[in-house]
């Protein structure tokens, strides 16, 4: 008798060579049907906005100053938002994550909170607290002048409130996730709770980490509400581009349409970039 | 919230039966089913009264709105939402779309006003106090028709200012007053006139020189044309005229 | 205890489990944990890191408290001079091999070119320098097993922890790393605490023996001395002895109802007889003349153990019998089957329980 060192299990007849592809139609149906729906779902607007955009005249639509000075505006307070959400919901990510205190379950939910308002109700709820009568804004505003309604900082602000849940929920998510055991093997290494926090937990959460940044400045991105209410229109100061689309489409369709792609086609590039760049990292 | 409508619209007819026969909208026999009237957003108030008393006026039918910006609704007519009719708080909205009956008719004319905070804290009386350093200004978009309107009072007058923010729509402008983080804005009078008391108006001469129009007209493909021209009249009706005006609408 | 540069009573409770294990390591020493699965060994290597605190007892390393609950003192495990190698190692996957070991240094205070610098000579002395650049992710379990050991010498630990060193490597890479692992510890000149469940890997790495189970210690010494004299059919079983508790008086021990052992040694009281399974006779009628240490058996088990076959027995005492192939042959040994079992008295060796 020969001992396999592999015992092949399952009937002889199903063996086959590793590494072959599988029998063609794996995918059920059943799946299969509703996934290209989904896609259809979500490509199909975008097909929309491609057929109605006026080709001929797109030159010279993108050259009219306001477009950049929006577009630049839109990059410029997406990627603070976002850096203002790493730099406050990472730790409380971790917070909600690793400490166990009393009312966890209740501030959790509260983080969540900027997901199910309505982002206008949001910006009206800026005002009341950063605004020149609000809470904070009017202390703000008295000692050392500072206003920030109407100002570029006050769209950073309103970005941040309605995007920094996707990255505390990311976030909070991985970091669950991710085996803690590492963090213990750190200490007896001599790190301290800091350090093992920035030279181990937040590399082995990377992958969350950087998914929640990119749906984080997303949805900053795509803001409106929030920001309208919140900081206003005024063009070069405040005007994001959605908020340039949404004017845009009071008088001149096209020229929103024409927005709107900009935006699309800026977003889809930087993300489908950054994305590479993570893929490559093993 | 059955009941009370019913009660209410009781009330209404017994207040018209003692008027008598109100003027323009004889009672002609086959008003009935549903009447859907997209309406500017600035005449969300006024409407419900009237869509109410139509109703009263004539049992069987029922009016049916949908308020929302102008543009966003001469789009969703365009794009075959199955209205009845119109009411617009520009021109130009109307003219994007097609009416059954020609020229769309004025009913009413809305007229800019300055809004501050009530007791009119900062002591503003005309426009050019508007360019007075330190005071925030809130304006409406080009865009949009109060926009429009203020740009064209603020020329009128020769005022140069630069406000803090150019707001999508009336109602922003407004609230930015209401919540004090603006010292002013060009709204409405008839915005002013819904958000006594927090916020006053003060009138001024050059608001001649913008004067919004509101056409209303009865559309191509309305589905219940009868009741959509029966409402129009009711609209342009003198019991109507006295909603409008108590709301602070101008007579065409 | 002078000398001793480990000191301590590992005592935690935890729900329904109960840990108390009396530790005392040497300078130079390496001690072995063993026992079973869920005996408390890993939180007892736990708690000498600092990732467990001490319920109870005390902890002491080179004449400092590190845990002592009743004195509020608990020095936490970054601030300890310990290093550990985890059961499956946990070398950073974000890092490389040079710089996993690196880390320690660099948490001590060394600057990066020194830190690198050191590192490269633990890699050196475990012969890994040539794979220094590589990730985790790219080694084979031995080198990551030997990655995991510099890593753990590299902040010169006073006290070295293993645990279950070698429970994640196959057969045959187990066999290198194990020689290989000896020479490290026998170099290190600390104190080390392996915690194991494979008592080859005890026996082979260890000076001393603590076998734990169920939170206690219940066997403490040499590899002679645990072998030779197994004192709970856990340790029988580890060293392959079968081991009988009774009654002795004079030479004879009663092991249990309806069975008297005749035993070389003179004793009193309660006392231990052990024999090896090779050192029971079968067969299939009662022994001729009746002698001693025979009585009648079922066969319950028969299994291959090396050229032999083992076979379980019951009977008045549970007996593991090794007996060649043709033996078995003879007495068709099939579950069931009715036998005599018989030990010659030099074979047994008996020692007190007290």
């Amino acid at each position: 008798m020969t001992l396999t060192e592999h015992p092949v299990r399952g009937p002889v007849g199903s063996r086959r060579p590793r590494g072959a592809p599988r029998r063609g139609g794996g995918v059920p149906i059943a799946l299969l049907l509703p996934a290209l729906l989904g896609l259809a779902f979500l490509t199909l607007p975008l097909i929309g906005l491609l057929a109605r955009t006026p080709w001929s005249t797109l030159p010279q639509r993108l050259a009219e100053p306001g477009v950049l000075a929006a577009l630049r505006l839109s990059l410029l307070t997406a990627t603070l938002a976002t850096l203002l959400c790493l730099l406050l919901g990472v730790p409380l990510a971790w917070l909600l994550a690793r400490v166990e205190f009393p009312g966890r379950r209740l501030v959790r939910a509260l983080v969540t909170v900027p997901l199910v308002l309505p982002p206008v109700v949001g910006g009206v709820a800026l005002l009341l607290v950063f605004g020149r009568r609000g809470l904070i804004g009017g202390w703000l505003d008295q000692t050392f002048g500072i206003t920030l309604p109407f100002t570029t900082t006050g769209v950073v602000f309103a970005e941040a409130f309605v995007a920094m849940p996707f990255l505390v929920i990311a976030v909070e998510g991985a970091l669950r996730g991710a085996d803690r055991r590492y963090e213990e093997a750190a200490a007896t290494l001599g790190a301290g709770r800091w350090t093992t926090f920035t030279h181990v937990t937040v590399p082995l959460v990377g992958p969350g980490l950087a998914a929640g940044a990119v749906l984080c400045w997303a949805r900053a991105l795509g803001e409106f509400g929030a920001t309208i209410t919140f900081a206003g229109n005024y063009p070069g100061r405040t005007q994001t581009m959605p908020l340039a689309v949404y004017l845009a489409l009071e008088t001149d369709v096209e020229a929103a349409i024409v927005l709107s792609l900009i935006l699309l086609v800026v977003s889809v590039v930087i993300l489908a970039g950054l994305r590479d760049r993570w893929i490559s990292t093993p | 919230m059955r009941p009370r409508t019913a009660v209410l619209a009781g009330a209404v007819a017994l207040v018209l039966a003692g008027c008598g026969t109100p003027g323009g909208e004889a009672a002609d026999g086959d008003v009935t089913g549903t009447v859907t009237v997209f309406a500017a957003a600035s005449l969300t108030a006024t409407f419900d009264r009237i869509g109410r008393d139509f109703e009263a006026a004539h049992p069987g039918s029922t009016v049916v709105f949908n308020f929302a910006g102008s543009s966003a609704l001469a789009t969703q007519i365009t794009a075959g939402a199955p209205a009845d009719v119109f009411a617009s708080a520009a021109p130009q909205h109307l003219e994007a779309v097609t009416t059954a009956d020609g020229t769309p008719a004025v009913f009413v004319r809305n007229q800019l006003v300055i809004a501050v905070a009530a007791g009119n804290p900062e002591g503003v009386r005309s426009l050019n106090d508007l360019a007075r350093p330190g005071l925030k200004v809130a304006l409406c978009a080009e865009q949009v028709p109060c926009g429009a309107a203020a740009r064209g009072a603020l020329d009128a007058a020769g005022v140069a200012l630069t406000p803090v923010t150019l707001e999508a729509d009336v109602r922003g402008a407004l609230a930015k007053v209401r919540l004090g983080e603006v010292d002013a804005a060009l709204v409405y009078r008839t915005d002013t006139r819904a958000a006594t008391p927090d916020v006053a108006a003060v009138e001024f001469p050059e608001s001649a020189q913008a004067i919004n129009d509101y056409p209303i007209a009865v559309l191509a493909d309305a589905p219940n044309p009868t009741a959509a021209h029966a409402f129009v009249a009711h609209v342009r009706s003198t019991q109507s005229r006295a909603v409008l005006t108590e709301a602070g609408f101008q007579a065409p | 205890m002078t000398g001793c540069l480990l000191d301590a009573r590992l005592a935690v409770e935890r729900g329904d489990f109960r840990l108390d294990v009396p530790l005392r390591v040497a300078a130079g020493e390496v001690v072995a944990l063993l026992g079973p699965n869920g005996a408390g060994k890993t939180t007892a290597l736990r708690a000498l890191a600092g990732l467990q605190p001490l319920t109870a007892g005390h902890l002491t390393v080179a004449g400092s408290d590190l845990d002592r609950p009743d004195r509020r003192t608990f020095v936490p495990a970054e601030h300890r001079s310990v290093g550990v190698v985890f059961q499956d190692y946990l070398l950073f996957p974000h890092l490389n091999v040079l710089d996993n070991v690196a880390f320690g240094p660099r948490r001590h205070g060394a600057n990066r070119r020194t830190a690198r610098r050191s590192a490269g000579d633990w890699l050196a002395r475990v012969g890994m320098v040539a794979h220094a650049r590589r990730r985790p992710g790219q080694l084979s379990g031995g080198q990551a097993q030997r990655v995991a050991l510099a890593r753990a010498l590299a902040v010169r630990p006073a006290v070295l922890l293993l645990d279950e060193p070698l429970a994640a490597l196959d057969a045959r890479t187990r066999l290198d790393t194990r020689a290989e692992l000896h020479r490290h510890l026998a170099a290190h000149s600390g104190a080390t605490v392996l915690v194991t469940h494979d008592p080859l890997d005890a026996l082979v790495l260890a000076d001393r023996l603590v076998i734990v189970e169920e939170g206690r210690v219940v066997q403490e010494g040499d590899a002679a001395t645990v072998t030779a004299r197994p004192r709970t059919d856990y340790v029988a079983q580890l060293v392959g002895l079968n081991l009988h508790r009774g009654r002795a008086e004079n030479n004879h021990i009663r092991v249990a109802d309806g069975l008297l052992l005749t035993v070389p040694e003179r004793l009193d009281g309660d006392a231990f007889v052990a024999f090896r399974p090779s050192a029971v006779a079968l067969h299939d009628g009662q022994p001729a003349g009746s002698p001693p240490n025979t009585w009648p058996a079922t066969v319950a088990g028969v299994q291959r153990h090396g050229d032999n076959l083992r076979v379980q027995l019951d009977g008045p005492v549970q007996v593991a019998a090794d007996v060649p192939p043709a033996t078995a042959a003879t007495l068709r040994l099939i579950p069931g089957q009715r036998v005599w079992a018989a030990v010659e008295v030099t074979e047994t060796h008996a020692y007190p329980a007290g």
